[in-house]
């Protein structure tokens, strides 16, 4: 098959509808009679409310309904764990009792007629508390963490303790050694789009708009909450106003709108505030690691020892990624890694873009980078000098492995060889020039995915997936899969998500959308075009008739005689013949005998330049540039997107982002747009990304790895080893800030 | 926005605070709002006192008329004089193609034009715009062609979720209206109100630059 649109830069299909404000998000699709709730969350962080005086505000103008755990109907909340809850621990379950576990939870919805009026009675809600001192510093001396019992299971994908060789000796014995500690903030993902939920019943039916990046589970999270059959809920989502991971779990809003909805018997729309966004809907852990590094004069890694841990609540054991890529990233005989998780009295952590990975790369990436100044041996030379011939962890080939070729890419557009080695040795005028590098890397997964495609009379197709599409382009790529597969011009082919409804998905995140869904839309177009051959050779009055399917091919959406030159019979013709449309599901999972076989990741090199100013210390990023082998790049375009908003995900980790408590309550006193820092326009510097030929023929039928987390992940350390290259600073706190640069 | 600023006995920084702020009248309160000093830049303190004189003024939310030209439309409408303008898009009007990212004039996402100035949506209230010419993204596209800094949005790639992009694009019509489009430098500077998480920035900054070129 010629290939059309896989690989083409195609302009994004629904683009048009996001420039004229068409797109609807969650929170657009108000409904006929809505009332508005909205949530009180806990002003301390821990402890017992012993007061709560609902009957005080419930006459005030528009006022419809309080609930508080008071009123409030005991929910089932029976047993439901999806692949993206915390595999121990049990969910918040809202409004059914008095005990409060962190700063912020909700404790009480009050629905009135209009927002204001909601707003305003909320905001008069007397509440009091038994209020202890929750212990909310994970550097704290009352933190004693734990080993997460899911971490000790054979197969867990991070294992709480994992080794091979003698590390601990390995590094202790070595020439050349590295030993530091690392403390990365608590970030929150702060997508422009706050959480919201319209939940609407119909009897014992409930519909909900509401943002999430896992429809299906969001149907069955809350089905299980309210005790309902699956099939009587409905989730409805077709635009995501960003997420990055905050939207992957059903955070308790989603049920409080629902159950605010049955106890008023009326639609409600259920936003959250932006100082919300900071309680209840996951953050990215902070984590406190130790990296250990041995080596030979000669550069040859010895030793590697990584410990991590990870915040977490005391209801839920969060698990991310932290330690795994120390296991597969370079040749070393001799590697121990340990995960442990700090339970607090905060909400749950949740996975953010890179989850885990984005963290654990810092500290190893700035530790390989001290290495290199330690050994007098240039960085990208120092990991050429350490390139694994296989996953040795796992002793397993790679599936494929581009990461010198990334190097070799990067170094030669980011211009590497004009770097002088010696710290504090480049300047442009007053100012310190610094330039970083370090790897980045993800693995490349795959779920089970299902699709469907129908062909109409009018020659057109629609394929339908419950999937979501939270900015990366999913409408536009999956459409060019499925145009690519179908043989049809783009525009006759409309791809459908955001239903829960549709073909299961898995979760749009952990960059598996184009792997999982991508894959089952190819199956479903495969599956379309033989049944319509089918039909043809069944019909009579087909010029086809009596052919054999065997006999019979398809080429650019026309079906004839292989080796036969007529031009061929069409979708249109045989629909219309067939006088119904013809209809086709596939899926597409990852054959497990591959799994077995492969070491399956996608690789990148990302070079920074910054200037820092000697005298205030103020850190500017000049430039980033990424060079990535992340398989087949089914829309380039896209992709430089994904990548380059993923390098600015990356400057707000490695300069800007903090999510401070204050110690006493456990409150993000900085919960506020201009006060948790993120990149604005006049912070973007030129940022280029570049993508390395790549064939990978095992990780799935499309080839692709995916892109959305490792875009982000190996752009902190870039960043901080520039800072390093420019001050002769080693910072290894995040995020990095100008009073790291004016004390010594 | 008032339900940020809770009011439990148990929260920290609410002990002796009376400021002046104390003694400040609804109406006050109201003008502040709609000068642009933002409620949620209030003490918690100063908040509290607020919430407490709303409560006890009857006649809160009772509406009031207003007369507002939105897209060329004129809508005469009964408002809340506590709503904001954004609000009554939104929720009023249903026109939701403009954002609410912040409601705390942090953001940018609730951007539009108001007599051809740009200005942040949830920082002011509708009440104080009677008579106003409003312009917002549902407003641009005429005879179904998209304006020329929407195709630019597309074509340079401006957006991604498409979450802050009715707020960039009614800001970048402001800022080139403004002759602050001269150079990539200039537009960065005076874009920077409007923020994008998905960090579409390099094609919001190209596709101002391009549609000032055009204009
Ligand atoms: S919603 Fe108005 S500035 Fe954020
Ligand atoms: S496009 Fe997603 S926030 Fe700007």
């Amino acid at each position: 098959m010629t290939v059309r649109f896989i690989g083409s830069p195609h302009t994004r299909v629904d683009g048009p509808r996001k420039v004229t404000g068409n797109a609807r998000y969650a929170a657009d699709f108000n409904q006929a009679g809505q009332a508005y709730a909205v949530i009180v969350s806990a002003t301390v962080g821990l402890g017992r409310i012993t007061e709560m005086d609902g009957a005080s505000i419930e006459r005030m103008p528009g006022v419809v309904a309080v609930i508080t755990h008071h009123n409030a109907e005991k929910l089932p909340y029976l047993p439901h764990k999806a692949v993206i809850d915390p595999a121990e621990g049990e969910r918040l379950h809202v409004l059914q009792d008095d005990q409060v576990r962190f700063y912020g939870q909700p404790v009480a919805v009050v629905v009135a007629d209009t927002l204001d009026d909601a707003e305003r009675a909320a905001a008069a809600l007397r509440i009091s508390y038994d209020a202890r001192r929750p212990i909310v510093d994970h550097a704290g001396d009352e933190v004693k963490a734990i080993v997460p019992d899911a971490a000790t299971r054979p197969g867990a994908r991070t294992l709480a303790d994992r080794s091979r060789g003698e590390a601990d000796a390995a590094v202790a014995n070595a020439a050349v050694k590295v030993d530091e500690n690392y403390d990365i903030a608590r970030e929150n993902h702060n997508p422009m789009e706050p959480h919201a939920t319209i939940a609407s019943w119909n009897g014992e039916r409930l519909t909900l708009w509401s943002k999430s990046q896992y429809l299906v589970n969001e149907q069955a999270e809350i089905a299980a909450i309210f005790g309902l059959p699956l099939e009587n809920v409905e989730v409805v989502c077709p635009f995501i106003g960003g997420a990055f991971g905050t939207s992957l779990r059903t955070w308790p809003h989603v049920t409080l709108a629902a159950l605010a909805a049955r106890h008023i018997r009326r639609p409600v729309k259920l936003v959250l505030t932006r100082k919300q966004m900071f309680f209840t809907t996951g953050h990215r852990p902070r984590t406190l690691q130790r990296i250990a590094l041995g080596a030979t004069p000669e550069g040859a890694l010895a030793g590697m020892v990584h410990e991590g841990t990870g915040e977490t609540s005391r209801y839920e054991q969060f698990m991310e990624a932290l330690t795994n890529v120390t296991d597969y990233l370079y040749s070393c005989p001799n590697v121990r890694t340990q995960y442990r998780l700090a339970p607090l009295d905060t909400s749950t952590p949740n996975h953010m873009r890179g989850p885990g990975e984005a963290s654990g790369i810092f500290a190893i990436e700035s530790a390989m980078d001290e290495l290199s100044y330690k050994l007098g041996i240039d960085p990208i030379e120092l990991r050429r000098r350490n390139e694994p011939q296989l996953d040795e962890a796992e002793n397993k080939p790679f599936s494929s492995r581009s990461l010198m070729q990334c190097y070799e890419l990067g170094a030669e557009r980011f211009g590497w060889t004009q770097r002088t080695p010696e710290p504090r040795s480049m300047r442009d005028g007053r100012l310190l020039i610094g330039m970083g590098t370090a790897t980045a890397t993800y693995p490349a997964f795959h779920a089970p995915a299902s699709a469907r495609v129908r062909l109409l009379a009018d020659g057109t197709a629609e394929v339908e997936a419950a999937a979501s599409d939270m900015g990366p382009g999913t409408y536009t790529s999956m459409s060019q899969v499925a145009a690519e597969f179908l043989g049809l011009p783009l525009e006759r082919v409309r791809f459908r998500l955001g239903r829960s409804d549709y073909p299961q998905t898995p979760s749009h995140g952990g960059s598996w959308t184009m792997a999982s869904v991508g894959s089952a839309i190819r199956a479903a177009c495969l599956e379309v075009q033989a049944q319509a051959a089918r039909r043809a050779a069944a019909d009579a009055g087909s010029p086809l008739s009596g052919a054999s399917v065997d006999d019979l091919e398809w080429s650019e959406g026309l079906l004839r005689r292989r080796g036969d030159t007529s031009p061929g019979i069409s979708y249109h013709d045989i629909v219309v013949r067939a006088g119904v449309p013809i209809e086709a599901g596939g899926s597409a999972q990852r054959d497990p005998k591959v799994a077995e076989q492969y070491s399956m990741h996608a690789f990148g090199a990302v070079f920074a330049e910054v200037a820092v100013d000697p005298d205030v210390g103020t850190i500017a990023v000049r430039r980033i540039v990424g060079a990535y082998g992340i398989g087949r790049v089914v829309n380039p375009l896209l992709a430089r997107s994904q990548c380059t908003g993923g390098m600015i995900g990356g400057m707000g980790m490695a300069l800007m982002e903090r999510t401070a408590l204050d110690p006493r309550d456990g409150r993000p006193v900085n919960a506020h747009m201009a006060d948790y820092l993120m990149p604005v326009n006049l912070d973007i510097p030129e940022l280029e990304a570049h993508f390395v030929d790549e064939v990978d023929p095992h990780v799935n039928p499309l080839g692709v790895k995916g892109l959305g987390e490792i875009a982000l992940v190996g752009t902190a350390p870039a960043i901080g080893n520039a800072v390093f290259h420019a001050t002769g600073k080693r910072v290894r706190t995040l995020p990095i800030r100008i009073e790291d640069m004016l004390t010594a | 926005m008032t339900n940020q600023h809770q009011r439990s006995p148990g929260e920290a920084g609410t002990n002796g605070h009376s400021g002046p702020a104390s003694t400040l009248s609804r109406r006050t309160v109201l003008q502040m709002a709609g000068s642009a000093a933002s409620l949620a830049a209030m003490s918690h303190a100063e908040a509290q006192s607020i919430s407490e004189t709303q409560s006890t003024v009857a006649d809160a939310g009772a509406a009031r008329p207003l007369q507002l030209t939105v897209n060329g439309v004129s809508r005469e409408l009964e408002v809340d004089p506590r709503q904001s303008l954004l609000d009554v898009l939104r929720e009023t009007l249903d026109l939701t193609g403009t954002k609410k990212g912040c409601n705390q004039g942090a953001c940018g996402a609730c951007t539009i034009l108001v007599n051809g100035r740009r200005i942040v949506s949830c920082l002011t209230l509708a009440s104080m715009h009677d008579g106003a010419e409003i312009e917002t993204i549902e407003g641009l596209e005429k005879n179904g062609e998209l304006h020329p800094l929407q195709q630019a949005f597309v074509e340079h790639e401006g957006l991604q979720c498409g979450f802050c992009t009715p707020g960039q694009i009614m800001s970048g019509l402001g800022c080139i209206a403004e002759g602050h489009a001269g150079s990539p430098e200039e537009i960065r500077f005076w874009m920077s109100g409007n923020i994008c998480r998905c960090g579409a920035y390099p094609g919001i900054v190209a596709a101002v630059a391009d549609a000032a070129g055009r204009s």
